[in-house]
């Protein structure tokens, strides 16, 4: 059914479908009006499922991990704070092979204190073992939710899922969004059957000391990463049958055919660069754009094949990496690195803590890039702002 | 007794790799003996997790999960909830447990969310005085004056200089149940967790757990070191319940707490000198109040062999 809905509710509502067991949650901005929605349809009983108002994130995702060792479909959300806080839980789920699913509403983190839209949350967690999938819009959001337990409980995967989807933006905006109903969704999502579980009639001991065989369990989950490629897409494709609409995948081009640059995000970012590459494409310029859905798996193989022939590219982040190059320009000129004839990749930061962009950045970023190699640029930085703060020292 | 491959079998098998005379390792077996098969344990980082789970053997015959230092009572927590939510939990006591570390500190916030939020969860807290695992290190469960590799003694320190947080009243105070006992009275030990199996909600029982190394007393009188640590009023064994201090552990002669101190070089710094005199006096008038506080006896001192 398609209706003009919150992000947060769509998503609640897709988490709903879900039929998950039980909910860990805790409060940070933006992801709360999440867990609130949830809290509600436990309390009506439209949602039969454990509901735990933890203590801290760190519990939040512990519950979950607790809740998906005994065979339980768990469920979180958290940004932000929350989600460093959580950050040696996040690894250990994944170390445990544990098929948690976590909403992340991505938002800035302190210093300084910011509740507003950025990706260094969860691209700060980026090697927890975790795949990372990021929504364009709320359908995606949506659809990314029912694809993602389908992709962790997978048994050629069983990790877990980050559905990452700008704090905000996405999570505070109303859109319209086609919300499927539950018989469609039992369909396509069945009950989980897990099959390493805490049970008095089987005792197992998880979570052991390891030396001989670290390694090794280490390369399984990489391992475990490589066969996620081929499910996200497998799901992906099986979602499109089932629901008749494209989402989630690896990644998704857009007016690439004949383009002479590539504009390259994660995220809601891509509706405006979309939007960007139409207004140039209409005054002769041929820009296509890129959207990485997977950031985790990181498909290299993929964008390279996606970038062949493309002489430059302008990688677009909320995001940083302080003391180094920017991540995604980095994962992406790291991936092609042995690729012949490889485009140009210029990177730019954008948008860190909320801040504005507009279609006049983009073009100015494009122009930048389209004169010459820009290794990293901050666009938009307040330049009496900054003397002020340099002037303060 | 059920066996397997000649070995009695029990929660905690023979061949872990503790200590010789680890109280800690004593008090786990019998506490989940106690218990019984139907049981799911989560365990903090620390002795007790690791001397039990070296990949690949484990010492463990019921089901057992490690995930990290502090959050065994949030894991429980979710594995209380999804036992109840799939209809799997009838007649399964979830466990959460972890040393004095684990629990007082680092694990605090995590345990008290758990205690507050009802869940039916059994947690074992095994107090052996300070961060052992990671060679001796203080905790907030460190008795007054006890060098550890984090408060030695020293010309400006006389050791640990706080009292031991008073965890169990903490607990209580949370409306959970409550129980101190020690690996020193196993049988005591024993009668207390069947107790708490009875009570639905959270319950917390507290155990004693001597330990030889972190102590320094022979790995032979670890029971002994137990029994002294009641018998001196400087761990009073009772319950908590609805608030009120009940069945206190009667000790109708106390020793002083000399006999207890004096064999663990822990505290050997205080037998040097008439200043270490003087916080010995101090460690006895806490003995003195928790005799008051529960009804111990005096102390009368053994006659000179």
């Amino acid at each position: 059914m398609r209706k003009v809905v919150e992000g947060s509710a769509a998503v609640s509502e897709a988490v709903k479908l879900c039929r998950v067991q039980v909910i860990s949650a805790y409060p940070i901005t933006p992801q709360t009006h999440i867990v609130q929605n949830l809290s509600q349809m436990v309390a009506n009983g439209e949602l039969k499922a454990e509901y735990i108002r933890v203590e801290s994130e760190h519990s939040a995702a512990s519950a979950a991990l607790g809740a998906s060792a005994v065979g339980a479909r768990a469920y979180t959300a958290s940004s932000s704070q929350g989600i460093l806080l959580m950050a040696e839980v996040l690894f250990n789920i994944a170390g445990l092979r544990l098929p948690v699913v976590m909403t992340c509403a991505n938002r800035a983190v302190s210093s300084p204190i910011n509740i507003w839209n950025d990706q260094q949350d969860s691209y700060s967690v980026r090697d927890a073992g975790w795949i990372q999938l990021h929504a364009e819009d709320n359908q995606e959001a949506v659809d990314l939710h029912l694809q993602a337990y389908r992709i962790a409980e997978h048994t050629r995967v069983e990790l877990p899922v980050m559905v990452c989807m700008d704090g905000f933006v996405l999570t505070h905006s109303y859109e319209p969004v086609d919300l499927p109903d539950q018989a469609t969704v039992d369909e396509f999502l069945p009950a989980w059957k897990a099959t390493r579980i805490l049970d008095p009639k089987n005792p197992k001991t998880f979570g052991m000391y390891s030396e001989e065989g670290y390694s090794e369990t280490r390369y399984a989950i990489e391992k475990a990463m490589l066969n996620a490629k081929d499910v996200i897409e497998g799901v992906s494709a099986e979602f499109e049958h089932s629901f008749g609409r494209h989402s989630g995948g690896l990644l998704r081009g857009y007016r690439m055919d004949d383009a002479e640059i590539v504009l390259m995000a994660t995220g809601s970012i891509i509706g405006l660069l979309k939007s960007v590459a139409d207004d140039m494409r209409a005054k002769g310029k041929k820009v296509g754009v890129l959207k990485l859905v997977s950031f985790r798996p990181f498909p290299g193989e993929e964008l390279a094949k996606a970038l062949k022939g493309i002489k430059k590219v302008a990688v677009f982040e909320k995001a940083v990496s302080l003391g180094a190059p920017a991540i995604l320009a980095s994962e992406l000129r790291s991936a092609l690195y042995a690729a012949k004839n490889r485009p140009e990749i210029s990177s730019f930061v954008v948008g860190l803590g909320g801040k504005d962009i507009s279609e006049q950045t983009i073009h100015r970023a494009v122009e930048m890039a389209s004169a010459g190699y820009v290794a990293q640029h901050y666009m938009e930085l307040d330049e009496e702002f900054l003397r002020d703060l340099a002037a303060a020292r | 007794m059920e066996k397997i491959e000649n070995m009695e079998k029990h929660a905690l098998m023979a061949g872990h790799r503790a200590c010789a005379g680890c109280g800690e390792a004593l008090g786990a077996r019998l506490a989940i003996d106690a218990i019984g098969e139907n049981v799911i344990i989560a365990n903090n980082t620390g002795c007790l997790e690791v001397f039990g789970t070296k990949w690949p053997e484990s010492a463990w015959t019921v089901p057992w999960i490690h995930s990290l230092f502090e959050n065994a009572a949030a894991v429980a927590s979710g594995i209380e909830a999804g036992l109840k939510v799939m209809g799997k939990g009838e007649g399964i006591q979830v466990v959460a447990q972890g040393g004095d570390g684990s629990t007082a500190d680092i694990g605090f916030g995590a345990m008290s969310g758990m205690l507050e939020r009802g869940h039916d969860i059994l947690y074992l807290c095994f107090d052996n005085e300070a961060y052992m695992n990671t060679g001796i290190q203080r905790s907030g469960l460190t008795p007054f004056d006890a060098r550890t590799s984090t408060s030695p003694p020293g010309k400006e320190s006389w050791g640990n200089d706080t009292m031991k947080k008073d965890l169990p009243a903490i607990v209580a105070a949370h409306g959970a149940y409550v129980s101190v006992a020690s690996a020193g009275y196993p049988y005591d030990l024993q009668a207390k967790v069947k107790r708490a199996m009875k009570v639905k909600g959270p319950k917390y029982i507290q155990v004693h757990v001597p330990c030889p190394l972190g102590w320094g007393f022979a790995s032979n009188l670890t029971l002994e070191m137990g029994r002294l640590a009641v018998q001196s009023g400087l761990y009073p064994l009772y319950d908590i319940e609805n608030g009120q201090i009940v069945r206190v552990k009667a000790v109708p002669k106390r020793v002083p707490v000399e006999a207890y101190l004096k064999p663990q070089t822990r505290y050997a710094h205080l037998f040097k000198s008439p200043a270490g005199a003087e916080q010995l006096k101090r460690i006895q008038a806490i003995a003195d109040a928790n005799a008051a506080k529960f009804g111990l006896g005096p102390v009368e001192v053994a006659e000179s062999a």
